[in-house]
This record gives C-alpha cells, structure tokens and sequence, in this order.
C-alpha cells in the first residue's frame, strides 16, 4: 500500500492553483484525508497533486447579513468548535459531530467533502436542505452554483477542470426555523447506514445521506401533512442502494425510523 | 519464612510474595510510547531489498501464463519469481498431525505452482530496492488464467459435488466423532428437549502491526537470520531449518517487539516462507510487510461454525445430555504446522464444559474451501462452545421457566468435585464455578438488574442480561501438539544471570506480543531472587540468547515461562547464597537475600550488598576459598505433565439494550469473573480480560469476513470490515477468584484467551433476552441491526 510517484506543488495564491489544477493529470490536495488513502490503495494514480492549503483566503467562517459563509479550507473540526456554526447553523453542527473520528477532523476539510461528494457524507445532505449555494472558482471567475444541482451523480459534481471549491453559503436560521441531524452508523465515526438532515423553515426539507448516489432530498416526504403520509411517501422517494450489510429494504426501514425521530423533534416545541 | 523452597500456594505458610500479585507497570510501556519500539518495519540493514507479491485475483483457477517481462525492466527491480523457482530453495508442506486421526491436506509452496486456491493467493514475488518499486512493478505482471469452480459454501463443500483436491478424494480435512453412550435413550426420556442451529462469522485476528520478515541470509556461513513478527521464534527456527536446508544452529530467529498477534502471528506463511527463500536466493537481506489489505487476503482467518445442538433436561432441570454437529470451513489448506483441525477438535472437546452432564455425543466435519485459510486465533474452538452451550442452555431454562441463573446454579459442576473427568475425557484439575457464579451475581447485582429490566420493559425500553460461565484451556502439555508430531515445544526455559553490580538478567524463551509478559516475568525473578524490579532486565524473542521454548500461545506464557523462571530465580540465589556464605564465612542457611542485599535470615541484618558479591564472584575470586567456583547464572525449564491442560473457569455477563426500531445493540456493562490461578500482576491480568471481551465482542457485533458467492472477500479493508472500537465498548469489570494449579510452585494458569472465549456468549444471550417479550431469537453472529430487525419481522 504505497502510493505511486506523482509530482507535488504548494500554490499560495488562487491564480496559481487554478493554472496548477488545470494540468493534464493534476488533482486539487486539501486535508487528504480521503484523497491520500485512495493514492495509497493504488485506486488513483494522479500524475500531480496540488495542495492547496497555503491559500489562505480558502478559510474561515463568516455570517453576514444573514448569509453564512464557510471556506472551503475550514476544517471539521473548526465547524465542531465554532460558537457562529452553533448559532446560526445548528443542522451543520449536529451533523460534524458524526464526521470520522477527531484526528480526521482536524485535516479534513468542507470543500473536500463536498468536492468528493460521498453519497454517504453529512455535508452534502445538509447543504441541499440549507438551500445552500456552493461557490466555485477558476481561472475564468466564479460561478455560484445551487447546492441542489451541485451534486449530479456518484461521486459527480458540478466542477469543471481547473475549478474549485471555495466555499459554501447558506441563510442562517431565524428564529422560529428548526432543524434535526440524525445518523445510523454501527460505530462512531463511521459513514452512516442512513442519514437525515431535516430543516423546517419556509419549506421543510428532509434529506438523506446514504440513500442513493447523491444526497436524496425526499420530496413527497417533505410535503407530507403528517408523519404517516410522509412514511408511505418515503417509499415513492427513496430507493435506497443495498451496501454489505443492510439491504434497500433495511436502509428504507431505517429511514422511515429516521424520519419519525426527526418528525417528531422537527414539531415538538423548544 | 522468606522466600522458601515451597509452592508460593502453600497451605498455612507465610511464603513472601514479594511483588507477585502486585500492578507493576511494564517496563517497555514508555519505551514503546516515546516510539523506540524496534518493529521489523523499523529495521534497516545495508543491501536491504523489498519483496512484493502478485497475488490471485480469482478465488480458484490454473495459471495458464505469468509473464514477467515488463515487471523484470520496470525501474528497481531486482528479480522476479514464481512458484517453481522459489520450490528450488523451500520444501513444500503438509499440515497434518498425529493424534487427529485421518486429517489430510495436499502440499503447499511457498509460492502457489499452477493453481491458485483463494483470492489472495501468492503466486509471484517482485524483489525491488523499495517497496513502491516493487508494488508499481507487480501491476505490470501479466498473467492468464483459466478459472476453475468455486467452492464457497461449506455444506455444498460437504456435499462434494466439486472437490477443490481431486487427489484428496473428498473435500473433507478431517472429521471426529465422539459418544459416550446413552445419548438417544437420554434424549427419549427427557422431560424437555430443545435444540438450536447457531452461526458463526468468519472473522480475523486484526493486529495493530502487520505480519512482517525480514530475512538475511549468510552465505559464507551459510546462515540465516531472521527478525520476525512471530509468537513462536523456536518454532520457526525449526521450520526455516528443515524447509530451507539450513542446520538448525545456522538459523536464528529474532521477534523484537511485537504489535500484537492473538495467535495470527503463530502460523507458517506462505509469503514469509518465500522471504526467507529470496534471501537465499539473491544473497541479500528480504523484508516483507504484509499491508493491510493483503493481511485480509493473507493472515489466517477463524472460526465459520455452523452448529447444530440438542440439549436434554429434566423439568427441575438438570442437564442430561448434549448432542453436538459442527460444520467448520478451513479454505483450501490445513495451516501449518498446527493444522486447522484443532478449533473444531476444541469444540468438541469444550462444548457442554462447566456442566454436570455425562452424556455426550458428538460430531464434527471440517471442510475445505476456496477462501482464505483459517485456523487458531485468540480463544480457539473456545468462543463457539461457549456460545453455542450458553445459548442452548438460555433456551432450555426459558423453556423450563427458570431464571438464567439459578439454572446455572443447578448444573455447573460443583466446587468439591475435582479432580474430575468430562464427558468428553478431559481432566480438571481443581475449578471453582460456583464460587465465580456468585461472586459475578453479587458483583452485578444480578436481582437489581432484572427488577430495572422488567420497570424499563414497562416503558418500551428493552434491556437483556446474559450470561456465559466456561471452562478454559491453559498451560498446554505436549498432549495439544506435540505426541500429534509437530516440532511445537510445551516445555519452556529461563536462564537469570546476576550482573557484577548485582542487577539480574533474565532470558526467557517466551515472547512478548505487546501483552506485558516481560513485566510478569520481570515481577516473578525479581521476587524470586530477592531483589527490587528496577534491578532486572528481561529479554525475550531471540533463538541465538534465550533457553529453548515454545513461545506464546494457548495462554501459557505467564503459567509455563513464569514457572522457569521462578525456579531459576530460586536457583540463582541459591548459588547467591553460596558465595555469600564463602565470603563471610557463614553457613548458606542462616542467609536470606532481601531488597538486593544478602541478609540474616532471622535477624535480617544486612550483610553484604549484592553489588558486593558480584565484585567479588567476578572480579576478585581469588580472595574466595580455592575449591569454590561461583555459579551466577542458571537455567532451568519446566513442562506441565500431570494434566492436558490447566483447566480455568470463568463467568461473565453482559447488559444491552436493544433499539428495537433500528436493530442497533448497545453495550451498557460487562462484567467477568475469572479463576486464572495466581494472579501475578492484577493490571495486566485485567488488562488482558478487558482486550479479551473487547475482541470477543468484536466477534458478537461487528466482524466478520464477508465473501461473495465466487470467493471474493467484499471488505477485506477497515472501512468495511468492522474492527470493535472505543467509542461502543461498554465498562468492563472484572473481578477474580484465585484457584492456583498445584502442578507448578507459582501456581498461574492462563488469562490471556479468557475473554474472547466468553464474551460472544454473553452478548448474544443478552440480546437474545433483550428480544424475550418479541418472542424473536438471533444465532447467527455477528448480530448485525439487519439481522435483530429480520428477527423481529420489521423487515
Ligand atoms: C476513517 C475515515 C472516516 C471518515 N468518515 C467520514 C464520515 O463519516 N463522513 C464524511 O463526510 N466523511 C468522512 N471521511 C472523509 C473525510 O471527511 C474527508 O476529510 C473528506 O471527505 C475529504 O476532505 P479532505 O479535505 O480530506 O479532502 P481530500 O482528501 O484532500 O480530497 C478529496 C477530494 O476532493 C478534492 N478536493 C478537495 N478540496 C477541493 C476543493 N476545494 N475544490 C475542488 N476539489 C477539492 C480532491 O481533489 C479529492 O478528489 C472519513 C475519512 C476517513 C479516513
């Protein structure tokens, strides 16, 4: 399990990043954590990595005029410990808790998570029921993408060669909004069998991790008037992949578990 | 009396104990943590080259072609080699032994010639400068293949429409039968019958360090050492010898330190053989270390029972009769040279242990397939009697409407019983069920948790309380290996050397894994001799410095290594004695050694310092009388004889609650009351119970090795395959009765198995409680959320 030769480069600046990752062969480095065990069970083999963790203008977390911005450098550990995320970002803080173990937090990084797009990962789940917009960026601008179109298929996003992740943004909740992070995982830490990010503001929107390809934002479910119309929606919504140990029958079955838990969570009063 | 020459278990006797029975931290514990552990990895030797291999993509089929050119030119490289070529240097092997009557497996290479026999498979190395070198040139390996049927499933194995060894006429490895008689009538007359088929997963020992080698070959002298990650260095010694044709002498085999083992490490391998053979071969040091994802195509797996159990009670219930059929699979070969019969054979042999029942009968078949190997891992056979005999036992007492416990109460073998014979032949020396089951139900506070179980019932909280009692093998005699033929030693060996500033040197043929063995060791010289622990330093792991032994393995290290080396101890102060005595001119009787100085056994005035007698006994013998030699270092050995095995007892217990929506079990306590004898050093000994349930529970939850239909293993990586950790381990507590053996003076019998062998158990009767009021069951391990929701028809 060693990795194969590649080439590395350290970028400080965006400009150059963007002309590094257009490379034939390049691939953007954040915090490695899913990249560098990839390279080392020999199942890419990039000819370059660009790291990009020297570009500080990647990092950091921001709320303005109501909008939270995070970077696409910060770490799951900084979204774990921000008092800003907690506040005004609830879904998301729930949600880092259940991410890999601290030692992955600590390097792993936002724009990774969503760069790679997992279809078990936590982010991406909850970016699609934060209506969240993901900015990316490459040498001809930005582009500001919804978090909804954003993911496109197994491991498929909306990023062209030589673009980036810079960021994601999403509204903050207001006052009377609530959401819910719940996972099914059989140790902590691990991806979840199952997962759901439930946001209830204007519209209600219940998303599941581990559900499908990508994060499945389950429609009919979210519009249900009540929770037993919401499960028997669930059917019609999900169609849940079958993994090792669970099949699509099981994976549905949990996510209807999930769903009642959230319901019920997402209606009692604070 | 000091430090007499008496059992340290001497009834009625004052015996010092000296630090026997106390925590001491290890002393390699910071060496380890500050990172100067010596792993193989971290070994460099000038010339050093990596080998890598080329290993079979299809669970079974004939090698048409290997073509090596393009890996031969790649950047590195410094030879590559099959099956054939590597056969030229290493003998092939047949694991098979004496005392299993009729068990039989073909030859295996070093490398596989023509045919490969599981995915994982070794048929080609790549010898480069750096081990990227060699993993870049063994992609360019071409190879093709004619795949051959696959057989996955043991009871189609037993069926033998395809036999995966035509020559072998079957696909049976070995089988054995056992009845003592009776056992039909029994189950005819029995007020209450019930019967159960249980599973368990295959699953792998999976050690922080991977299996690694590096070989470096002598040719002037025509001598090889070898630096290891192996429990047993003699054992390997012996085989690198008679494999590779080197003499015995020649070969030195070197375990430093060691990133755990749990009987993995205990195993000849394919891949390590062909290092040692490359070394030969290129005249160049050879280093191997398995990765992880080859260490789940390549390290023995274990277990794989189906069993099938019928138990016969009377309706005040008491055990009449087991009736036993175990299935197991092995993969394509038996392991050598231990042989993959003994797990079953040790199913046989345990099932039904801590009871009182005389009939028994029995049947086991072991079958060949074409998956990775397995054989003995931690608690062998153990964690499937115990399983399979405690679930049966739940059932029945359920069945009788019979609280788990008082059932046990009713049929565990009583506590003045011993010596005593099982059915099975087995002899117990002296055990102490009764008195573990008691002190476990006081511990637990076993009457409070059913009363809480059934208030939280009420409120749709579902909790279960199970419990495993078991009987344990330990301290082996040669009865385990070696009348069977195998070149496995059951005696082990230490020799104490007193330095000139009176320190102590202790050489033990038993290895240290990362368990604290050397501490125990450590503990028991230091006692023996009369000196404090800072004083002794131990080594262990090296062919070339320490006294011929088996090594660790069967939990013996502590009962068989710890015995030699208190009498060694003893025997060196002794001879400590007798200098003192030439030098102050005193009779060796009136002297005692105490706290590292030679005293005055009535009076315990000090008399002479030992860093004293050491000058002298070095440095100035002439001022000694002229017939007085001084004798500062000795050896001695010890074998257990009288019984098989030093049998132990253990109980434990374990609480659960069982998310009835999901399926998810958590582990809310466990509780394990052992009789290991003496307890030499009650930290390690706790410690080794903790890893042990942890492991144990491992097998309960969370690990199994999953293949799909044409042999693939599916998740064969740690993303996939679910090691048990931290973050889902429950509070274990553990508590100990102290029955020493009276074969030897210190009186230890084994731990280190002890909580792997009953955790299983304990959890799935927990769970299998947990599930009462849904009148739903699980047997089949491990109790995945899918399988708890099967059985409680939510999906
Ligand atoms: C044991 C373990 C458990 C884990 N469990 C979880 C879990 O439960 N949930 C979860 O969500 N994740 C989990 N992860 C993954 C972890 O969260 C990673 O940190 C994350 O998926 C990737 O982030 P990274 O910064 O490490 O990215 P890297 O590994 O550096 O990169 C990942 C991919 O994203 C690309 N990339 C990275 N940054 C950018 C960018 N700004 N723009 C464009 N492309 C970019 C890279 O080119 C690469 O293809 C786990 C990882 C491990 C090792």
């Amino acid at each position: 399990m060693k990795a194969p030769s590649f080439a590395y480069s350290k970028p400080q600046s965006l400009a150059e990043a963007f002309e590094l990752a257009e490379r034939p062969g390049a691939k953007v480095l954040a915090g490695g954590q899913s990249l560098i065990p990839s390279l080392n069970m020999r199942l890419s083999a990039p000819e370059l990595l660009v790291d990009i963790t020297g570009i500080g203008s990647l990092r950091g977390i921001s709320v303005e005029q109501g909008v939270v911005r995070i970077g696409a450098l910060t770490t799951h550990a900084q979204i774990e410990r921000s008092a800003e995320i907690r506040k005004h970002a609830p879904l998301l803080a729930q949600a880092v808790t259940h991410i890999a173990h601290p030692a992955i937090r600590n390097r792993g990084t936002l724009g990774g998570s969503i760069a790679l797009a997992d279809p078990a990962a936590e982010y991406p789940a909850c970016l699609v029921a934060l209506k969240a917009t993901i900015v990316v960026a490459g040498r001809d601008g930005e582009r500001l993408v919804a978090a909804d179109n954003f993911f496109k298929g197994l491991f498929e996003v909306d990023l062209r060669p030589g673009e980036l992740v810079v960021a994601a943004e999403f509204p903050a909740i207001l006052k009377e909004e609530r959401s819910v992070f719940l996972e099914l995982a059989r140790r902590h830490g691990d991806y979840a069998i199952i997962g759901l990010a439930a946001h209830k503001g204007a519209e209600t929107r219940f998303v599941y991790c581990g559900a499908g390809a990508t994060p499945v934002f389950a429609k009919r479910a979210s519009a249900a008037k009540d929770l037993d119309t919401g499960k028997k929606a669930l059917e019609k919504d999900l169609n849940p992949p079958a993994d090792l140990y669970n099949s699509s029958a099981t994976k549905l079955h949990l996510a209807k578990v999930l769903l009642t838990r959230a319901w019920n969570t997402l209606t009692t009063s604070h | 009396m000091g430090k007499a020459e008496l059992p340290l278990h001497a009834p009625g006797t004052q015996v010092d104990r000296g630090y026997i029975g106390e925590s001491v931290p290890r002393p390699n514990a910071q060496r380890l943590l500050q990172g100067r552990g010596a792993f193989i990895d971290d070994l460099r030797l000038p010339r050093l080259a990596h080998v890598a291999f080329f290993r079979s993509p299809h669970a079974h089929a004939r090698i048409k072609k290997l073509d090596f050119e393009k890996a031969r030119r790649a950047d590195g490289v410094i030879g590559v080699f099959d099956g054939r070529a590597v056969a030229e240097y290493c003998k092939p092997w047949v694991a098979v032994l004496g005392h299993l009557k009729g068990i039989k497996s073909p030859p295996q290479h070093a490398i596989a010639i023509e045919r490969a026999c599981w995915q994982g498979e070794a048929l080609a190395a790549v010898v480069a400068e750096s081990r990227s070198q060699a993993e870049d040139a063994v992609a360019l390996i071409e190879a093709e293949w004619e795949e051959l049927p696959v057989v996955v499933d043991m009871e189609e194995s037993l069926q033998n429409k395809t036999t995966i060894h035509p020559e072998l006429g079957d696909n049976i490895c070995f089988n054995r039968e056992l009845d003592t008689g009776g056992v039909e009538e029994a189950f005819a007359k029995a007020d209450v019958v019930v019967e159960d088929t249980f599973h368990f997963g295959r699953h792998t020992g999976v050690c922080l360090e991977g299996r690694a080698i590096l070989a470096d070959y002598n040719a002037a002298e025509h001598s090889l050492t070898v630096y290891q990650a192996t429990q047993a260095p003699h054992m390997m010694q012996d085989i690198f010898s008679r494999h590779l044709g080197i003499p015995e002498a020649n070969v030195r085999v070197i375990a430093k330190d060691v990133g755990g083992s749990f009987g993995i490490k205990v195993h000849v391998y394919p891949d390590e053989m062909a290092t040692a053979a490359l070394s030969i071969m290129l005249r160049r040091p050879v280093k191997f270390v398995a990765d992880r994802l080859e260490s789940f195509l390549s390290d023995i797996h274990a277990r794989e029972h189906r069993v099938k159990v019928r138990l016969a009670v009377s309706k005040t219930g008491e055990i009449v009769a087991f009736d036993l059929d175990d299935l197991t699979a092995i993969g394509p070969y038996s392991v050598y040279p231990r042989t993959s019969g003994i797990e079953g054979n040790q199913v046989v042999n345990l099932t039904g242990g801590p009871y009182r029942h005389q009939k028994y009968r029995a049947k086991m078949n072991v079958v060949f397939t074409n998956k990775n190997l397995t054989c003995q891992y931690r608690a062998v056979g153990h964690p499937i009697a115990v399983a399979l005999t405690e679930g049966i036992v739940d059932l029945a007492a359920q069945k009788l409407g019979m609280d788990p416990a008082q059932f046990r109460k009713i049929n565990l073998i009583a506590d003045d019983a011993y010596p005593y014979t099982f059915p099975s032949g087995l002899k117990f020396e002296q055990l102490s069920h009764h008195k573990a089951l008691d002190l476990l139900l006081k511990t637990m506070e076993y009457s409070k948790l059913r009363d809480e179980q059934s208030r939280l019932r009420q409120q749709g909280i579902y909790r279960g309380i199970g419990i495993a009692a078991m009987i344990e093998v330990t301290n082996p005699s040669p009865a385990f290996y070696g009348v069977g033929g195998a070149r496995i030693s059951a005696q082990d060996g230490a020799t104490l050397r007193l330095e000139p500033t009176g320190m102590v040197t202790v050489m033990c043929s038993v290895t240290e894994q990362g368990q604290g063995t050397e501490a125990a060791f450590a503990q028991i010289a230091a006692s023996a001799v009369g000196i404090s622990i800072d004083k002794v330093k131990v080594i262990t792991g090296d062919t070339g410095v320490t006294p011929y032994g088996g090594g660790t393995w069967a939990s013996r290290g502590a009962g068989i290594g710890g015995e030699a080396v208190l009498l060694a101890g003893r025997a060196l102060r002794s001879n400590m004695l007798d200098v003192a005595a030439a030098m102050l001119k005193m009779d060796k009787t009136e002297l005692d050694v105490e706290k590292n100085y030679v005293v005055n056994l009535l009076t315990r005035e000090k008399k002479i310092d030992l860093a004293e007698l050491g000058r002298v006994a070095y440095f100035r013998p002439d001022t000694l009388p002229l017939d007085f030699q001084s004798e500062l270092t000795v050896t001695r050995h010890y074998t257990p004889r009288q019984y098989a095995f030093a049998f132990t007892n253990g109980i434990q217990a374990s609480l659960v609650e069982v998310d009835v929506e999901t399926g998810f079990v958590q582990l809310l306590k466990h509780w394990c009351v052992e009789d290991s004898g003496t307890v030499i050093n009650p930290m390690l000994v706790d410690e080794q119970l903790r890893g042990g349930v942890v492991q144990g529970i491992g097998a309960a939850l969370f690990e199994e090795c999953v293949y799909g239909p044409d042999g693939q293993l599916l998740n064969g990586n740690l993303a996939d395959y679910l090691v048990p950790m931290a973050g889902e381990m429950p509070d274990i507590v553990c508590a100990h009765i102290e029955t020493p053996t009276r074969q030897s003076q210190l009186g230890a019998k084994g731990v280190g198995e002890a909580g792997t062998a009953g955790a299983p158990g304990a959890v799935m009767n927990a769970i299998n409680d947990a599930l009462l009021p849904f009148n739903a069951r699980v047997t089949a391990m491990p109790f995945t959320p899918e399988r708890i929701l099967k059985a409680l028809k939510k999906v």
